[in-house]
């Protein structure tokens, strides 16, 4: 299976029907598809509105219908429209259930860098470092390890950080980890993997027992 | 009555070194009428306050293509590369604010407001130079209000008193920045009727609309 597909499908098991969900542009807006049955959730479009659907054919594009990347999306019946300081209060007043992000490092504290690397072109931050204070849930959705092989679960960040000690959930093509007070507890790992492997692949210490690690 | 010009008269008292808001979100809700005769009056020297670059040759983005502005306020720059290209070396001011911030910063300034308090980009570059105030154990950054000379805005339509309405994620910034600049100027797709917009359904007094400028 596709990794970006597996990490997506992963992460659709965290939603819960009747939440109030953003997912971050790029692998995550994916999750949306591989919702449980029976589950329905709500799309937060941080361009303010509530509600995304699915996007349009090309001749039924709205031009004032996109979503946060600027591509052409619908909006659902339940939906409704708001200004973008509507918009963050959403966001940082904890009306968002869950928030599903890429990463460049995630760290043992819960840290996450994901807006900038030093010496590289810079983007901004957009609104994800309000997503990251404010979403009741933040689950970081990448792959294990950067393409080169190096490790993006890490003891520290060492880029500049996006929020400190907000992560709750890190969701990779190999494992599933949940971030807690104590560090980063190792809860499930892939079926075509190793918790040899995973531990190999990941920068920082691991909390585990071996027996209740389960397989996805 | 408001009164309704063309895109070229009603920028015709911005004059170099004002500061500026546009509204818009990556092009969507974008004044293209307004920005437009200001780059053909070719005024330098501009503080903007958006929220992206958005893209060559599209909404903000052609302000950044014609070099019109010396400082930006904004989150997103990542779709200009020339707007990356340009903080690099120095030839443009850019400050760099999480979107939500840059909301309520709008708001504060339209309101009233000393600032607002938000816990967004505490621990990171963002609180570099700023004010940290605890209230009830939880840490907060000061962020102090924007106003503007100019607000140049998009709604969908006008009734001839200038109370706005909006459509879909167009709306963004355009209601935040009609309270915080001396001067409102809004490009509307229709003006309608005094009555034709119910006093209910009106998202933008008209009393803070100086003029009106008929686009697409």
């Amino acid at each position: 299976m596709d990794k970006r597909v597996r990490i997506a499908k992963r992460v659709a098991k965290e939603l819960h029907d009747g939440d109030v969900v953003n997912l971050g542009i790029g692998m995550p807006t994916l999750v949306a598809n591989y919702l449980s049955h029976g589950v329905s959730i709500v799309l937060h479009s941080e361009n303010g509105f509530l509600g995304i659907g699915p996007e349009p054919q090309s001749e039924l594009a709205d031009k004032d219908l996109v979503n946060a990347g600027g591509k052409p999306v619908t909006i659902q019946e339940n939906g409704c429209c708001f200004d973008s300081a509507m918009s963050f209060a959403i966001i940082r007043g904890g009306h968002v259930d869950t928030t599903v992000l890429g990463a460049l490092e995630v760290d043992e504290q819960g840290n996450l860098a994901n807006w900038m690397v030093p010496g590289k072109r810079i983007s901004g931050m957009g609104g994800a470092m309000d997503l990251v204070v404010g979403a009741k849930k933040i689950i970081i959705a990448m792959e294990h390890n950067n393409k080169d092989g190096t490790v993006k679960i890490v003891k520290q960040c060492s880029l500049p950080l996006t929020a400190q000690a907000e992560v709750d959930l890190i969701i990779t093509d190999m494992a599933v980890i949940a971030v807690q007070k104590d560090g980063l507890h190792l809860i499930e790992i892939a079926e075509d993997t190793t918790l040899e492997e995973v531990v190999a692949a990941t920068g920082a210490q691991l909390i585990f027992s071996e027996d209740n690690i389960r397989i996805f | 009555m408001v009164k309704i010009c063309t895109a070229n008269e009603a920028v015709k008292d911005i004059s170099e070194g004002m500061c500026i808001m546009i509204g818009g979100f990556l092009g969507v809700g974008t004044p293209d009428g307004l920005v437009q005769a200001l780059v053909e009056k070719g005024t330098k020297n501009l503080t903007v306050i958006t929220n992206d670059s958005a893209f060559p040759g599209v909404g903000v983005g052609k302000l950044q293509d014609n070099k019109q502005m010396s400082t930006l306020y904004t989150s997103y720059i990542g779709g200009h590369p020339e707007s990356g290209r340009c903080m690099e070396e120095g030839e443009l001011k850019i400050v760099l604010t999480p979107q939500g911030t840059l909301a309520e910063q709008i708001r504060a300034g339209g309101s009233g407001l000393g600032g607002v308090l938000t816990p967004t980009g505490v621990g990171t570059v963002v609180e570099e130079g700023k004010s940290k105030i605890v209230v009830a154990d939880k840490t907060y950054l000061l962020e102090e209000p924007l106003k503007a000379d100019f607000a140049l805005l998009k709604a969908y339509k006008a009734d001839c008193h200038g109370n706005l309405i909006y459509r879909f994620s167009a709306r963004n910034f355009n209601p935040l920045m009609a309270m915080a600049a001396k001067n409102v100027i809004v490009e509307v797709e229709e003006v309608v009727a005094a009555g034709a917009i119910e006093p209910d359904n009106v998202i933008t007094p008209g009393i803070f609309v100086d003029l009106l400028v008929k686009g697409r």
